[in-house]
């Protein structure tokens, strides 16, 4: 029997796989492999309320990989924070879903991202923020494996250490893959861990389809005062989806309707 | 008085940090020379030096403004405009926060450093980002004003400040007016439009224009994005005949936004003076900027060029 997040789980790829069809654009590979994190976060651990996106104590979460929208989109219809039936509007002009995430578009979206990179030195300033206000909010910030060549993240994982953000708690969504091939033969990334060791953090790495093993890492970090955590999260790109799983070809291509059936057909068997 | 638009940035920003709770400041390791350690020493826990990484200080500050704080991130202008524009574009602009970026040691007047240091192309490329307001200070008391009035504005600004002292022009307790340019001197041949430490210059060259027998109207333009689009119009059908100045290069700065303006609304002769789209030099900040021509004597040659 399925626990309820694997249900929730299901119902976003669903959405997903079908409000990109409907766009004819958008990014499947990244959005599919990020599900589960996303997932638990807005249907377990985030203090949010669909009634007031806005509520300053809320917790915050910060899709740095921007290009993952349709992952975030689909939890936030989910969560009640606007329609689902909004969800085929993706990409399209007069709907409020962007093709990356736009906060003043979009009820729930706490930042607006889109351009890698930049998404852990906004979380870090969210909470710097509760710290100068004494808000115990817990700021949840998702990165790509690819992304982390930017040097900003560098930057910003120096920060966070330097003023001890625990309650700043990233994930790498290291399905291994970006746009032009596997991340190790565009620009070395690993190893993931060490590297943010080095810089002063606390890391923890899972199997990012695992519930069990997300909610004990928040936990974990959770429990570790001082520093940031990272919860590097292996995955599959293209994750519930047999002919996108691992596939480089799926990181920007929207399926096609026939595709689009065979994908939502083997996301209900599931 | 007669001090540097930096050192009466840092004072309003301390000043701010005593009445507004909200305010918070960054930092890129040039804190003792933005002067935004006068904030950092009065109020410490709200102030953040992020090292040497402007990208993270301008992403930090957007942080901080989904949050409700009003930050100021300071740095060198060439390094915060430049190092960290596309963060300012998409974390800031794009997102509409309401974070105020600020730039010293802008232009020439810089000095020694050299062109490495020296911002020429900053106000081109912040009035290039839609949301993105620009204000340039002529002197200390609008540059304390200005900071203040920055606060109070909600939404992304660009305040440029300079390195060196320079004379105070304005009043003690002087109104800064967001978006207005303030015509310091009337006149009925010529309109100057100046910004920055080059209005005194703007003000001289009126004043020896007059001896001659020519009246030259000065125009401080403070805020150059949004530029008060209807008083340069005023101006045009007043003299027939526009001058700018400005601290930096010539191209996309407050020469160009002028021009843009008097082509659409009202066509009368312009005339640009600046960098000519070229970097700066080493030198003493005032004698560099004698050697640019950004001085009364190139304005009046230019005044007498266009009068025939």
């Amino acid at each position: 029997m399925k626990s309820d997040l694997a249900t929730i789980a299901q119902r976003m790829r669903a959405h997903m796989v079908t409000m990109l069809a409907a766009a004819g654009s958008g990014h499947p590979g990244g959005s599919l492999s990020a599900t589960e994190i996303v997932a638990d976060l807005y249907f377990k651990h985030m203090r949010i309320d669909p009634n007031n996106p806005q509520w300053e104590d809320r917790d915050r979460f910060v899709l740095a990989k921007g290009h993952a929208a349709p992952a975030l989109y689909a939890a936030l219809a989910l969560r009640g924070f606007f329609p689902e039936e909004d969800l085929v509007g993706l990409r399209k002009i007069g709907s409020h879903l962007q093709g990356h995430p736009c906060m003043f578009a979009t009820p729930g979206v706490d930042m607006s991202t889109g351009s890698l990179g930049q998404g852990l030195s906004v979380a870090n300033g969210m909470a710097l923020a509760g710290r100068v206000d004494g808000r115990e909010y817990y700021v949840y910030c998702l990165m790509g494996d690819g992304e982390i060549q930017e040097g900003q993240v560098w930057e910003a994982a120096m920060s966070a250490a330097h003023y001890g953000l625990d309650h700043v708690i990233a994930f790498i969504d290291h399905n291994g893959l970006q746009i032009d091939g596997h991340n190790n033969d565009v620009m070395t990334v690993t190893p993931i861990d060490e590297k943010f060791r080095a810089f002063g953090w606390d890391v923890v790495t899972i199997d990012g389809h695992d519930f069990a093993q997300i909610d004990a890492a928040i936990e974990h970090a959770k429990n570790t005062p001082g520093k940031p955590t990272v919860i590097v999260c292996e995955t599959i790109k293209g994750k519930g989806v047999s002919f996108m799983e691992n596939e480089v070809d799926w990181h920007g291509v929207a399926p096609t309707a026939e595709q689009a059936e065979q994908a939502l057909a083997e996301i209900r068997a599931r | 008085m007669n001090s540097a638009t930096r050192e009466a940035y840092g004072a309003a920003l301390r000043e701010l940090g005593k009445t507004n709770p909200n305010v918070v400041a960054l930092d890129a390791d040039l804190a003792g020379s933005t002067k935004s350690a006068m904030f950092g020493k009065a109020y410490p826990e709200r102030f953040f030096d992020m090292g040497i990484s402007e990208a993270d200080m301008i992403g930090t500050a957007a942080g901080l403004a989904t949050c409700g704080k009003i930050p100021f991130a300071s740095s060198f202008s060439v390094f915060v405009t430049g190092r960290a524009f596309e963060q300012i574009r998409n974390s800031v602009c794009n997102a509409g926060l309401n974070v105020k970026v600020v730039g010293s040691h802008a232009g020439p007047s810089c000095g020694e450093d050299g062109s490495s240091h020296q911002a020429v192309e900053d106000i081109a490329i912040m009035r290039s980002l839609p949301n993105m307001s620009v204000v340039v200070p002529a002197d200390d008391v609008e540059a304390y004003a200005a900071t203040i009035a920055l606060a109070d504005y909600n939404g992304p600004a660009y305040l440029r400040v300079a390195r060196l002292a320079s004379p105070t022009i304005h009043k003690e307790g002087h109104k800064f007016v967001f978006g207005k340019g303030e015509v310091l001197r009337e006149g009925s041949d010529v309109t100057v439009v100046a910004c920055g430490m080059m209005v005194p210059r703007a003000l001289d060259a009126a004043e020896k224009l007059a001896e001659e027998g020519i009246s030259a109207e000065v125009v401080n333009m403070a805020t150059i994005k949004p530029i008060d689009a209807d008083l340069l119009v005023e101006c045009a059908r007043r003299t027939g005949k526009i001058i700018t100045i400005e601290e930096g290069s010539i191209v996309g700065g407050l020469g160009t936004a002028v021009a843009e303006v008097i082509a659409e609304r009202c066509p009368v002769p312009v005339r640009r003076i600046g960098l000519p789209d070229i970097f700066g030099i080493s030198g003493p900040g005032e004698a560099l900027l004698d050697y640019f021509g950004l001085n009364a004597a190139h304005i009046i040659d230019v005044a007498h060029e266009l009068l025939g």
